[in-house]
């Protein structure tokens, strides 16, 4: 195919801003360019979810090669502008469309003022994650993984709650803190090798020596965007201070950007660093499952309880990725999809009865079920995804994780296995408190049920939950070949070395 | 046809449960109660098949999970063991079901309701009818989420929503365990398909590996582990404290699932893994001593427990310890008998107190009970058929199973199984004991409840109580008619290799005076209870007063739900404000972003003073560097 899809896909969104930005406001007829401000950009991401989707009908599951690769000269002699698809980065790819649109109808009733501003960094935002899973040259993804905190910044700063100020300051040094030991280590690389193209850099052998420090340098960038603990505290002040579309952006694709970082560029450049520092990555994951989790139980506030509960969930995932084995690995990156869906709709749930009661305390909650049933129905959904029911993509993931990390080491398993109880601990106790027992709260007497635009939101993703619980071979087999192909390079580097050492 | 059986009641579920509201609760009613019922008859159909004629069948619904080496199906699996589980549970079900319209009919939820049940049901088959350990797992955690539903149906009582919660955590504890037990499976088996696993596991004998600290053999872990998972799901002491507070759910749900189904999974899943089982004396060991202890304790408290529902509650708990302690000596076949027979009787009781409750107009506590016998004559007499094949008196249907279960026991060369003998014997006396108890003070005696009028007590409708004839049918004659099939001359045949039997089981036959003691102590209770509990209940005031601690440590449950809320529940939300307050907030937030932000903003302030914007500092500055510059020159 000579069609460019890959760069159509990647700068959609930015053609739509462009537009976006002609749409000039006009005081008189606010409500009508609100309108076309949300058609346009409703559109432009749902085109480019239909084309994401197009991408992945015509991706071969068969081959571990990238695919769709592009490349165009950009600064000679240093960079080039290369973009490309795997088996594992094309998932994220189709996950970051689909979440886009969904964003888009849900800051309906959330975001009152500066709405074409939102869609404008909602759709920037789009594009620098998009670049981030297609880049197959360093410099870009650096670029893209970097920008792309603009736009969450600005989210996070002016649409934001009472706190937004603190929060997206600290979002954002802290995670831009992490990336320069990153960009150090990028610079090392290409000051080594001579080149920052992702598909050489993988058959190139970073010297042992170098690739512990290297390693801890894109472990810096990544353990505080996963998060991990201890680096995890910017996490649940941005959530609980992002409008309802930051949080679910944030919580879905944001956060998978580390988790596809750790695979593609941890295990792939540093693999004998890897090895060597799996430990430490067990054991700050297995501290973050059961340390957030306790914590989650503790929480008064809806959206700092889920914000704790993703950063236990992250842990799985850390955990699955340094399993190195195929069912660890292809379990990850199944549980950041599910995470991705599931985290999505539990913060679009709070989103809904935020927007009607503008509390998030749970106290100030009970009894909803009474004056929302279907809300509550959709609610319990995703509580039971989020605890991991099986049946539910939740289970997946996790177990998958699990059995595969009882394969590497069952004291990690046994330990992360914990948090499977204490998930289901936070998370019933959290329902029971907002969604039963009797209205305590005048408030809640008057609550409207789920309107149809909310229902639009959530319904896609209760679907996306229950089908991939029962079907999850929809996302397996598209990621098996690639990840069998990284646990085979893994494993013969690991060899090459081991009988070098010998 | 299998799918059928199988998939009507969650077709059911999911037509009343989202379209209930527009379908009416009668329409509701009608779709599950005849699924259900459907299914129960296919059943009937499968077990004649399977277990009469020798039938296997394997049918692969679709492709679960494929992730290298670890390959899943939705499957549907029915041999022997499968299918007398089929029989119960949908039979049972279909019975409540119908049992449930009569007894919810001024509930406003009825369409609810019913699709919790039928999913329950679905859960439940697909945990039965499972080829591979996964899907046993899914119905496991499934019939956990429709446990969870049930208990919290009426959301408005924070008493149960707190008692659900509890149940699906304890089970969660014991899943994990489950869990577990799968992982070291597939890691040492590299299969966890029951045939591949099943086939292979004799490889693993002799093979050590040190887990926790501990050095056993891989199959003792694992069978320890499998374990776990059983006790969590079939209550079994110390993870038993969610079956009394289950008790909170609508009485059909009490008698489906915490009596004669879901509870029962855990001896299902041991009986099932019988070939795994085998190779480990050690952990089977453990589940007789496990088994017989809480059949012991759990028998303890029943004798005190006034709540008529625990007290059944209680009566299942100690009745799965026979259970276990039955599969634990070897003899699965008849711990699986005891769970068939054990299924309708207990059934039957749970319905029969549903009955009797709604007779008292949603009274549960039997010391406001009494006397109303004549006026509730057919639920009176179906819970005397209830308590007699219970208690195990003679020619009814517990009569065989447990004393079959004992006298497996006496046979046995386990080293446990003096130890079972004597608490097989003794609970039986006991069990014989609290059971005439509840009738005796829910029936006789003096009238003592305070807010119904005696001649506003009434018979429930026919609708309800015509699955209770069924279940008493079964009550009575499950145990005569096919104790050949399950533990006598046919049962090689019937179960056809469905139960693995490292070496033949062989049932000595005891001599005659052990084998008569147990009925006549059940019989003797009869008229001790009548005695302490109708005549003179005075001089049962005295017997307590004067063991008043003893009493105290029965009516408080052993005292496990207070030692549980002070070893976990308080410790976890106690660590979790240290995490949340000292760990996030104060260290390391306190010396992370915000400790740094306040270290920079001192030395920005800090550096700001050297701006003063006034000449003479500047120039006083560069003097002193001047000169300290030119004695540095000087003097190096």
């Amino acid at each position: 195919m000579n069609l460019p899809i890959l760069t159509i896909i990647i700068f959609l969104p930015l053609i739509g801003v462009f537009f976006l930005l002609f749409n000039s406001k006009n005081d008189k007829n606010e409500n009508r360019a609100n309108q076309i401000s949300f058609n346009v950009s409703f559109l432009t991401s749902i085109l480019v979810f239909i084309l994401s989707l197009v991408l992945w009908i015509n991706f071969d599951s068969s081959s571990s090669e990238f695919q769709f690769v592009e490349e165009k000269k950009w600064i000679i002699n240093f960079t080039k502008y290369k973009v490309g698809v795997d088996g594992i980065s094309i998932l994220f790819v189709v996950l970051t469309a689909f979440i886009t649109p969904i964003c888009i109808i849900a800051t309906s009733n959330s975001v009152k003022v500066r709405k074409k501003d939102f869609f404008i960094a909602l759709l920037l935002m789009e594009t620098m994650m998009l670049g981030v899973f297609c880049s197959l040259d360093l410099f870009i993804f650096y670029l893209f993984f970097e920008a792309g905190l603009i736009p969450m910044f600005l989210i996070i700063g002016i649409w934001g709650g009472i706190r937004r100020v603190y929060s997206a300051f600290k979002f954002f040094l802290y995670t831009l803190l992490g990336s320069i030991f990153m960009l150090v280590a990028i610079i090392f690389i290409y000051h080594q090798s001579g080149t920052t193209d992702i598909q050489a850099l993988l058959k190139f052998d970073i010297a042992a020596n170098y690739q512990y420090w290297l390693w801890l340098g894109f472990f810096a960038s990544f353990a505080v965007k996963t998060p991990m603990w201890p680096v995890h505290t910017w996490l649940p002040d941005a959530h609980v201070e992002a409008p309802t579309a930051g949080s679910v952006i944030l919580a879905a694709i944001l956060l998978k950007m580390a988790g596809y970082g750790f695979i593609r560029f941890s295990i792939g450049f540093f693999p004998i660093a890897s090895e060597y520092f799996a430990p430490l990555i067990f054991v700050l994951s297995i501290i973050a499952i059961i340390y957030t989790s306790l914590v989650a139980l503790m929480q008064k506030d809806m959206k700092k309880l889920i914000a704790y509960s993703s950063v236990a969930h992250m842990g799985f995932v850390t955990i699955g990725i340094f399993a190195f084995n195929s069912q660890g690995l292809e379990g990850s990156i199944f549980q950041m999809i599910s995470h991705g869906i599931v985290s999505a709709a539990l913060f679009l749930c709070v989103g809904v009865v935020y927007d009607r009661m503008h509390t998030r305390e749970i106290s100030d909650y009970g009894g909803v079920v009474n004056t929302m049933p279907k809300y509550s129905i959709i609610f319990m959904i995703f509580i039971l995804a989020g605890l991991g029911l099986p049946g539910t993509s939740g289970f997946v993931g996790e177990f998958l994780v699990l059995i595969g990390a009882f394969k590497a080491n069952y004291l990690v398993s046994f330990f992360a296995a914990t948090g499977v109880v204490l998930s289901a601990c936070y998370s019933l106790w959290l329902y029971r408190r907002v969604v039963f027992g009797e209205v305590s709260n005048e408030n809640v007497k008057s609550l409207k049920d789920v309107n149809k635009y909310e229902l639009f939101t959530l319904l896609p993703l209760v679907f996306l939950a229950i089908v991939l619980g029962i079907f999850p071979n929809i996302i397996l087999d598209t990621i098996s070949v690639s990840v069998e192909n990284i646990v085979s390079v893994y494993n013969s580097k690991i060899l090459i070395t081991q009988s070098a050492i010998r | 046809m299998a799918y059928l059986l199988v998939f009507l009641p969650l077709i059911a579920s999911i037509v009343v449960g989202f379209f209930g509201r527009f379908l009416g609760d009668r329409i509701s009613q009608l779709i599950t109660c005849s699924f259900v019922i459907i299914s129960a008859l296919l059943s009937i159909f499968y077990f004649i098949d399977v277990a009469i004629n020798s039938n296997v069948y394997n049918f692969k619904i679709a492709n679960w999970v494929s992730s290298g080496s670890l390959v899943l199906n939705w499957s549907i699996y029915i041999d022997t063991l499968t299918s007398v589980m089929l029989v119960v549970v949908t039979s049972v079900s279909a019975l409540v079901h119908v049992y449930s319209v009569g007894y919810m009919s001024h509930d406003p939820d009825k369409p609810r309701f019913m699709s919790y049940l039928s999913l329950f049901t679905f859960m439940m088959l697909m945990l039965v009818t499972s080829d591979n350990f996964l899907q046993l797992f899914f119905g496991w955690e499934g019939v956990g989420l429709a446990s969870y539903l049930l208990i919290g149906f009426w959301f408005k009582k924070p008493s149960a929503n707190a008692a659900a919660i509890k149940a699906f955590v304890v089970n969660r504890v014991g899943d994990f365990g489950l869990a577990i037990g799968i992982f070291l499976i597939f890691k040492y088996l590299g299969d966890v398909n029951f045939l591949e696993v099943f086939k292979n596991i004799s490889s693993l004998q002799n093979k050590n590996i040190t887990m926790l600290g501990f050095d056993s053999s891989i199959i003792n872990f694992i069978c320890i582990f499998l374990f776990i998972g059983a006790m969590g799901k079939s209550a079994q002491i110390f993870l038993h404290t969610w079956l009394p507070d289950a008790m909170e759910g609508p009485t059909p749900v009490s008698a489906l699932i915490h009596a004669a189904t879901m509870v029962t999974a855990g001896v299902f899943l041991v009986v099932r893994c019988s070939p795994i089982f085998e190779y480990s004396p050690f952990v089977l060991n453990i589940i007789v001593l496990v088994g017989a202890t809480t059949a012991f304790f759990a028998a303890t408290i029943g004798l005190v427990q006034n709540d008529i529902k625990r007290v059944i509650a209680y009566s299942t708990c100690s009745q799965l310890g026979y259970m276990f302690f039955a599969a634990g000596l070897g003899a699965y076949h008849i711990a699986i008998f005891h769970l068939f027979t054990h299924a309708f009787f207990k059934a039957l009781l749970f319905l029969g107190a549903g009955s009797v409750i709604h007779a008292f107009h949603e009274e549960q506590d039997m010391r406001k009970m009494g006397g109303v016998w004549k006026k509730i004559p057919y639920t009176y007499s179906l819970m005397i058929i209830g308590t007699l094949a219970l208690t195990g008196f003679p020619m009814f249907a517990g009569f065989f199973s447990k004393d079959a279960i004992i006298e497996a026991a006496y046979s046995s060369k386990s080293i446990f199984a003096g130890y079972a003998v004597a608490i097989g014997v003794l609970t039986a006396f006991m069990t014989s004991l609290y059971s005439w108890r509840l009738v005796f003070m829910t029936f006789h005696g003096e009238f003592n409840n305070k807010h119904v009028d005696y001649n506003k007590v009434h018979e429930s409708p026919l609708v309800m109580i015509l699955p209770l004839v069924f279940l008493s049918l079964g009550a009575i004659f499950s145990g005569y008619i096919f104790k050949d099939f399950f533990i006598g001359s046919y049962a090689v045949q019937f179960w056809n290799s469905s139960i693995f039997f490292l070496n033949e089981f062989i049932l000595h036959h005891p001599p005659v005076w052990f084998l008569i003691i147990t009925p006549i102590l059940v019989i003797i209770a009869i008229p001790l209870a009548y005695y302490f509990f109708v005549k003179n209940k005075k001089s049962l005031d005295s017997f307590i007063s004067i063991n008043q601690p003893l009493y105290n440590f029965l009516i408080n449950k052993w005292y496990f739900d207070e030692l549980y809320e002070f070893l976990f529940v308080r410790p976890a939300k106690k660590l979790g404000s240290f995490f949340w307050k000292k760990g996030d907030i104060t260290v390391i937030d306190g010396f992370g972003p915000d400790g740094f932000a306040k270290i920079i903003k001192i030395v920005s302030d800090k550096a700001v003073q050297f701006q003063s914007g006034f000449l003479y500092h500047y120039a006083f500055v560069i003097l002193v560097g001047l000169s300290f510059l030119l004695t540095y020159l000087i003097i190096f």
